[in-house]
């Protein structure tokens, strides 16, 4: 694992994140430095409507491009992307975007598993896969998934979630590479960064 | 889970025996929706899930109503009926024959949901409402005008903030754990099955819904589909798409001018 992660690989983060992880996330954003060259992906569980709301909330605390995902968007280094309103957000092979309105996963539209799964097959050992906080085993086999690729898995310690199932459904399904607090996930990720 | 391999193989198979081509579809949809049936239908191996597809027609039926995304909502999406009741209906309604196509309805909520508009503007007596999908027995529930008890609450709290006013459970008849839709909306509906990825225009309207449809498809199909929706759309026609799809970056859309920045509808200027 640390060969993996001195290796700086990667070029796309994913993040996860059901009950009690706005804040975490927030810190996250806060922490990122201007010059990151990952792209982040961030799927959020909320209520269907208010995703511009979210977009503006997250610019604020970082100087990196903050957008809502769009359909047929190419990933690009350095940019933040934030999973649409009740959609499914897809990552295809050429790291282009999809969308999809087909049905809840875990009750969960956009469903945390449809975009993990989708980027382990688009980027494969090139991701990091994060699991937050939440009250939903949705995203727990996106993350096994994640590993069996060889990618980087990081999950929120369950003791230092607001919510721990979530992150605790990951651990017990999958061999997690890293298990921390929120607050130490900005800096490890600005460290998988080329520099 | 299937391979990509094996992706390219059902896909291969489908153009092949069947003449579907899904070939231009967003890969990683149709990778998970084809994993999903698989593992729903509990084969026990890929070759026989295969050897099903390509010899039994019935199955095919299943298999292409499960690839194809089947989600719909009565009034989805509220502000964008909203738009259409007070901004749209009014051109329509200068119009003596108003003719509107709803190209990949699916099970029909929005054919529904569009002829109370008409019903509720005293036009659906004047109106014709093509509905059309890849699918045969999507449209076969379509027609029946049948839908689940369960989603009313949601349709009825929807069909509120589109500005409807009456009381909504008087569009239909509830029995059991469904709902019938009073057969006066189902008579200027016309039921038909199109492939827009290969049949070709077959009317003009003055306005052509396709919403939520256009994500499931890559660029360069999206690309026909818009040239397919611009042959077939008059002068001065509108064209409704769903809430993520845009016309902007198609070839076609200097013809065509944006009816307002919030909601997905554009309109034919030239």
């Amino acid at each position: 694992m640390a060969e993996n992660i001195l290796s700086k690989k990667y070029k796309l983060v994913v993040i996860g994140g059901s009950a009690g992880s706005m804040e975490v996330i927030l810190g996250i954003l806060a922490e990122l430095k201007r010059t990151l060259t990952l792209a982040i992906v961030i799927v959020l569980h909320r209520k269907k409507n208010g995703e511009s709301l979210l977009v503006d909330l997250f610019s604020s605390r970082t100087s990196l491009v903050v957008k809502e995902a769009e359909e047929k968007e190419k990933i690009l280094p350095g940019h933040i992307y934030v999973a649409p309103a009740d959609y499914h957000l897809l990552i295809e092979k050429d790291f282009t975007f999809s969308l999809d309105f087909s049905e809840k996963v875990h009750y969960s539209r956009p469903s945390i598993d449809v975009t993990f799964e989708t980027a382990v097959d688009a980027y494969g050992e090139s991701l990091i896969c994060i699991l937050l906080s939440g009250a939903n085993a949705d995203g727990a086999l996106g993350v096994k998934k994640a590993k069996e690729a060889k990618g980087l898995t990081m999950v929120q310690n369950p003791e230092d979630a607001e919510v721990s199932y979530m992150p605790a459904q990951a651990i017990a399904i999958a061999q997690v590479d890293l298990i921390v607090n929120g607050a130490e996930m900005g800096a490890i990720i600005n460290n998988l960064s080329i520099q | 889970m299937i391979t990509d391999e094996e992706v390219d193989w059902l896909l291969s198979d489908l153009l092949e025996v069947y003449g579907y081509d899904f070939t231009d579809y967003s890969r990683a949809s149709i990778k998970r929706r084809m994993s999903r049936l698989f593992s729903l239908d509990r084969f026990p191996s890929f070759a026989e899930f295969r050897f099903k597809l390509r010899n039994d027609e019935e199955y095919l039926k299943r298999f292409v109503e499960e690839i194809t995304v089947n989600v719909t909502e009565m009034f989805r999406d509220p502000t964008f009926y909203k738009v259409l009741r007070t901004e749209i209906l009014s051109v329509l309604a200068t119009y003596p024959l108003i003719r509107i196509w709803h190209a990949g309805c699916s099970t029909g909520e929005e054919v529904y949901s569009m002829a109370i508009l008409l019903s509720e503007a005293n036009l659906l007596h004047k109106s014709l409402l093509y509905a059309t999908d890849i699918n045969p027995s999507v449209l076969e529930k379509a027609s029946r005008g049948i839908f689940p008890l369960s989603q009313m609450k949601q349709y009825s709290e929807n069909y509120i903030q589109s500005g409807g006013k009456r009381d909504f459970s008087s569009y239909y008849t509830a029995k059991y754990e469904y709902v019938k839709f009073h057969e006066d909306l189902k008579q200027k509906m016309i039921f038909a099955t199109h492939n827009l990825v290969s049949d070709r225009s077959f009317n003009e309207f003055q306005l052509i819904l396709c919403r939520n449809v256009l994500i499931y498809f890559d660029q360069h199909l999206q690309e026909r589909v818009f040239s397919l929706f611009d042959y077939s759309l008059e002068s001065l026609g509108f064209l409704a798409l769903g809430s993520k799809e845009t016309l902007r970056f198609s070839t076609i859309s200097t013809n065509y001018r944006q009816h307002s920045s919030k909601e997905k509808i554009w309109r034919k200027i030239s």
